[in-house]
């Protein structure tokens, strides 16, 4: 097994991926600059495309850069790659702030007392974390729509349940670790559930289905009750 | 004028048979995988068996198999994809055929000698709900057309009937090409999280069988035989999935990823299969064995061109242009 050098934000290491793909890869720990170093990458490609190119998808710590082998290869693939990365920095994209509603009552926050109890805050002051947390959209994953929202303020960060929950409502609110998301269907999760947001992260008939774009700043803002069952489409 | 919509019922189907079109494509990072044929290139002949652009909606038959009654109208179909029993009006007829259906005819597909996937596409459109742009069934979701249920109308808009050089309904039987066989090796490039397996993990991917499990679906198939053991990548951040990747849990046990994958995943994916290999591998079925071929990034690259090059012949004797 060979040690490859470790990635860093200014040196990223470049990963084959089967005949299709480069995974390039920024550091190895969550951390703001590194996941900087992705949505550059990322932006750079979008402007400077190169012939064959398919998609990309970012995430964390990595970009991964999906090719048409009938055009290119990885070895003009990462040539390309490098050739933005020493280019000047792009002008950073002006990051979009979305709100997202949620209603931390009743039924719809199932887990605000067990959370409340584990962390030995008042259910209020929970809800008051949650809604100071300053947050960026990291990558989507697990399901359609699944966007993964970080930091959770450190006072309400806990593990995930140890066996997950069944039939959780679509637009349910979901803390574990740093982690925040808004779920989109009706799935299973290990997640704490604190509460419920009528927000439309996916719209599959709009012209712009998906609310976030990785990268993009969150803030929630709560709703009473009422406001939420109004505002469900 | 076009000739009057054929429309075909339900009349029994298995799980896992859902609609499906070329794939959902560039959205893997809002979370949506492209889903798709479980085996693309057969998805491909069938359609092009019958003249039709390469992406349009089909039908994939699992091992559950399917029964239809043409209700009204006429049209041709094409089958291609595994080792299916099919038989029209009772009689049997070839695995991998071009048929022409008619009001009164029923076709029935169900799992034959090898195979787990068959398509059948229709000379015509089918009319399919859409979902993000594609009518591809999302199985664990079911979005998109969705899967069947019996009692189901299967409309075909603007139906064919394409005739032989006498004249008559095409019935012709297609040769099913080497290629589209289910795999006994699957070519692979190693990682890209390679590095949490030490030599012996790599030694064993690279010499052992390895015997897809029955929890085998749309997203993925887990795979029995030497354990792969991953040192202390328990915490890796979530990093994108294509299909192919070959994940491995904590108990060391592989997992390859499908057409309904996830798009991102915290286990390490030890080596990832040529797209190509995917098809094949798709159309093998539980208990049956493989060995993994690892190549490198620059020979799987050669391979998959050399194999467009050689399908070539095929699809000049469905005769048609790629």
């Amino acid at each position: 097994m060979q040690s490859p050098a470790l990635p860093t934000p200014g040196a990223p290491v470049f990963r084959a991926v089967a005949d299709c793909a480069v995974l390039a890869e920024f550091g190895s720990r969550i951390e703001g600059p590194v996941h900087e170093a992705v949505l550059r990458l990322d932006e750079a490609l979008k402007r400077k495309p190169f012939d064959g190119l398919l998609e990309t998808v970012p995430a964390y710590v990595n970009l991964l850069v999906v090719f048409d082998p009938l055009q290119c290869d990885h070895a003009s693939v990462e040539q390309h790659l490098r050739g933005l990365l020493r280019g000047a920095a792009p002008a950073q994209r002006a990051r979009a702030q979305r709100e997202v509603l949620v209603c931390y009552e009743d039924e719809l926050a199932p887990d605000l007392d067990a959370v409340a109890e584990r962390t030995g805050l008042s259910r209020e002051a929970v809800i008051d974390a949650h809604l100071r947390g300053h947050y960026q959209v990291f990558m989507y994953g697990f399901a359609p729509g699944y966007a993964y929202l970080g930091s959770v303020p450190e006072a309400i960060r806990l593990e995930r349940k140890p066996a997950p929950v069944r039939g959780l409502r679509a637009g349910s609110v979901l803390i574990a670790g740093p982690q925040c998301l808004v779920t989109t269907m009706v799935m299973p999760t290990g997640w704490w559930v604190i509460g419920a947001s009528p927000t439309q992260i996916l719209s599959p008939e709009a012209q712009r289905p998906f609310l976030f774009d990785v990268g993009d700043a969150v803030v929630f803002r709560r709703i009473s009750r009422a406001a939420y069952d109004a505002a469900l489409p | 004028m076009s000739a009057p919509a054929a429309r075909l019922r339900v009349m029994r189907v298995g799980p896992h048979v859902s609609v499906q079109d070329g794939g959902r494509r560039g959205l893997m990072r809002f979370g949506v995988p492209a889903s798709g044929p479980m085996d693309r290139k057969s998805f491909a002949i069938a359609h092009a068996a019958l003249g039709n652009p390469l992406d349009g909606a089909a039908i994939e038959v699992s091992v559950g198999g399917l029964a239809l009654r043409c209700e009204q109208g006429a049209v041709s179909v094409a089958l291609a994809g595994g080792g299916f029993r099919v038989r029209m009006n009772e009689q049997e007829t070839g695995s991998w055929s071009v048929l022409s259906l008619q009001a009164g005819d029923t076709l029935e597909i169900d799992a034959g000698p090898w195979g787990s996937w068959c398509y059948l596409a229709f000379a015509g459109d089918v009319q399919a709900g859409q979902w993000l742009g594609s009518s591809a069934t999302l199985a664990t979701a079911d979005f998109g057309s969705g899967l069947l249920k019996t009692d189901r109308l299967i409309t075909v808009n603007r139906p064919r009937l394409l005739a032989s050089e006498s004249g008559a309904p095409l019935q012709r039987t297609l040769d099913c090409p080497v290629w589209a066989r289910p795999a006994r090796s699957v070519c692979c490039v190693l990682g890209p999280q390679e590095r949490f397996f030490d030599e012996q993990a790599l030694a064993l991917l690279a010499s052992e069988a390895y015997e897809l499990t029955h929890s085998y679906d749309r997203m993925g198939v887990r795979l029995r035989g030497p354990a792969l053991m991953p040192q202390g990548a328990l915490s890796i951040p979530s990093e994108p999935i294509v299909r192919g990747s070959v994940q491995v849990s904590g108990d060391g046990t592989p997992t390859v990823l499908l057409s309904d994958h996830q798009t991102t995943g915290g286990y390490p994916k030890i080596c990832t299969l040529l797209s190509d290999d995917v098809d094949r591998l798709a159309q093998c079925r539980p208990r049956d064995r493989f060995r993994f071929e690892l190549l490198s990034p620059a020979q799987a690259v050669e391979r998959t061109r050399e194999r467009a090059q050689q399908r070539q012949a095929y699809w000049s004797y469905l005769g048609v242009v790629r």
